[in-house]
């Protein structure tokens, strides 16, 4: 019997919950096995809408705990530096002052810097791969490339900048005639540069590859050439993504710990220049963590992951707002 | 003055392998409207493609044989020139949603970089858009975006864009089957007014269209040209039996 049911479910697919009685003369299916397998069914239904709402808020939980934690964390550095803590210019976990003004500086000094550096190349390959060759094996190798940027483990990064790039800037510096650390600022940011590559430039991609072709015709047909079609058309039409994708990368550079602190040089004094050593606040926290040996000098650090954490908020809320302005117009 | 304008010598076009467009020789006149007619598939579009070269801007696709524009052959020019001097309409309205109405009309020159002074562009822009009889109803809006206005304005607006460059041939590709009757009546009405400066080349495959706003008529099948004659000729009295069984709806 139990093929003539799936016959009769077949003919009437909008019947999806199976539960209207059976149009076959009787005899057939017993009505009473359908209900109760229908119910089953709407059982099962509600558990996983259930289990779904139940993840998500997981999640929500989750952002909300990191936070609540890191500011129940930092009570005590907050009642003990106040909000002078944002510019104090000394941090002494000895005498116990901490200001933090350095490693934000050095946080937005990097982070900056290497997005102006890797912007060109992170829109070079977006339209490279997005609008001249988005087939063939060489884009195929391209993009898995740079894909591959954003896979590998970052201290593998710290060590090839260690390794090749800090000796080339040591050398680039004593020619220019600073002071030949080669650890520092600028090496931190180079190596940052190469690591977001991928978030703007797979985004942006994406982007210009959705470009409508209707529109790109319009602008060849009226005699445009194909950079003319990239900066009137694309461009504009993807502006929106194309900052998205930024966002994305600074992001991922704010929060870069492993290979800026391998680099950076590690100190706490203010920078001078983009040539000095200093420090961020994520590599401030990896490399004094285990160092913290009273609960203000713990607190201290704690505090300042509550001010990255605020930091990467603030600019992914602006992003989303940009982003969401952009699209309207 | 009955001189040709466009002249294709031994056309073919592919995609790949696909032999699209099979030895098509016709011969345009200046200042007509001739309607391209044919089955979906039929390389009517590749066809109309081609003459502005419009065509090898697809990967892949290739052409052979000559498009003469007053005799001398696109494809020996730089397809940039080409397309300045032949302008294009497409099937879907496709005005630059960043750009205003204003913008979009000398969008052409934008492009190209070509820099005017104020003046002539206003001049432009309302000798273009009084030419599609658009002028009166957006005069007073040229800094909206295009996208505000209906389907069928749009549809003008994008013939504008295409007359602001005073091209000598206006190419379209089924420039009505994406409007509703009332704006596909106002288009037609235009391709009236719009012959007695340029030479319109129109793909279509809605025969009552072809009918109505033709002055010659070509019937392509299987990516042949089977058929060119005077439209009411070629309606009246066709002389290859597929024309007659296209005409009679005996195949779509």
């Amino acid at each position: 019997m139990e093929s003539s049911v799936d016959t009769n479910l077949a003919t009437r697919p909008n019947d999806n919950l199976g539960r209207v009685v059976s149009l076959k003369p009787e005899g057939t299916v017993s009505t009473t096995k359908r209900i109760k397998r229908s119910f089953r069914q709407i059982r099962a239904e509600k558990v996983f809408r259930r289990t779904l709402i139940i993840v998500a808020l997981v999640m929500v939980a989750l952002v909300l705990g990191i936070m609540l934690t890191l500011v129940y964390e930092s009570t005590l550095s907050i009642k003990s530096s106040g909000i002078g803590y944002l510019w104090g210019k000394t941090w002494d976990p000895v005498r116990d002052i901490f200001g933090a003004y350095p490693f934000i500086l050095g946080t937005l000094l990097t982070s900056f810097l290497a997005l102006f550096i890797s912007i060109p190349f992170s829109f070079a390959v977006a339209v490279f791969l997005g609008e001249y060759y988005p087939e063939g094996w060489f884009s195929n190798l391209l993009k898995n490339t740079v894909e591959l940027i954003a896979a590998v483990p970052s201290v593998i990064y710290g060590f090839w900048a260690l390794a090749v790039l800090v000796p080339i800037v040591r050398s680039f510096e004593s020619k220019i005639g600073v002071e030949p650390v080669g650890l520092g600022i600028f090496s931190s940011a180079l190596i940052l540069a190469v690591m977001i590559i991928p978030y703007a430039a797979s985004l942006g991609r994406s982007m210009i590859h959705m470009v409508p072709s209707n529109l790109k015709e319009a602008a060849y047909s009226l005699g445009a050439t194909r950079w003319e079609v990239i900066r009137a058309v694309i461009f504009p039409y993807t502006k929106s993504g194309l900052f998205a994708g930024v966002l994305l990368s600074l992001g991922r550079a704010l929060g870069e710990t492993m290979a800026v602190t391998m680099v950076i040089g590690n100190t706490s004094l203010i920078p001078k220049s983009i040539f000095a050593p200093g420090n961020t606040m994520a590599s401030v926290i990896a490399n004094e963590f285990t160092e913290a040996d009273h609960p203000v000098y713990l607190s201290a650090l704690i505090e300042l992951g509550l001010v990255l954490f605020l930091v990467t908020v603030v600019i992914n809320m602006i992003g989303k707002k940009m982003v969401s302005r952009f699209t309207n117009e | 003055m009955e001189s040709t304008i466009v002249k294709s010598v031994d056309y073919n076009a592919y995609f790949g392998d696909n032999h699209v467009v099979k030895n098509v020789n016709i011969d345009i006149p200046r200042n007509n409207v001739i309607a391209v007619m044919g089955p979906s598939g039929c390389g009517k579009t590749t066809f109309l493609r081609g003459i502005n070269r419009m065509h090898e801007l697809i990967p892949g696709a290739t052409a052979k044989g000559q498009i003469l524009l007053n005799g001398e052959d696109v494809m020996e020019m730089h397809p940039i020139f080409v397309r300045l001097k032949i302008g294009m309409v497409f099937q879907r309205p496709n005005p630059f949603p960043n750009l205003s109405i204003y913008d979009n009309v000398i969008a052409g020159y934008k492009l190209n970089g070509i820099k005017l002074p104020k003046a002539e562009k206003d001049k432009i822009v309302e000798h273009s858009l009084t030419r599609v009889a658009l002028w009166k109803e957006v005069k007073d809006s040229l800094t909206k975006k295009g996208s505000f206005l209906s389907g069928g304005q749009q549809q003008r607006l994008c013939i504008a864009r295409a007359v602001a460059m005073e091209p000598e041939v206006l190419l379209f590709d089924e420039p009505t089957s994406a409007l509703d009757p009332i704006s596909t009546s106002t288009v037609e009405e235009l391709f009236h007014e719009l012959k007695k400066n340029y030479t319109l080349i129109i793909v279509t495959h809605n025969m009552q269209q072809a009918a109505r706003v033709s002055d010659k008529t070509a019937f392509f099948y299987m990516g042949e040209l089977v058929e060119y004659d005077e439209t009411k000729q070629m309606f009246t009295n066709p002389k290859d039996t597929r024309t007659q069984n296209y005409i009679t709806g005996r195949f779509s």
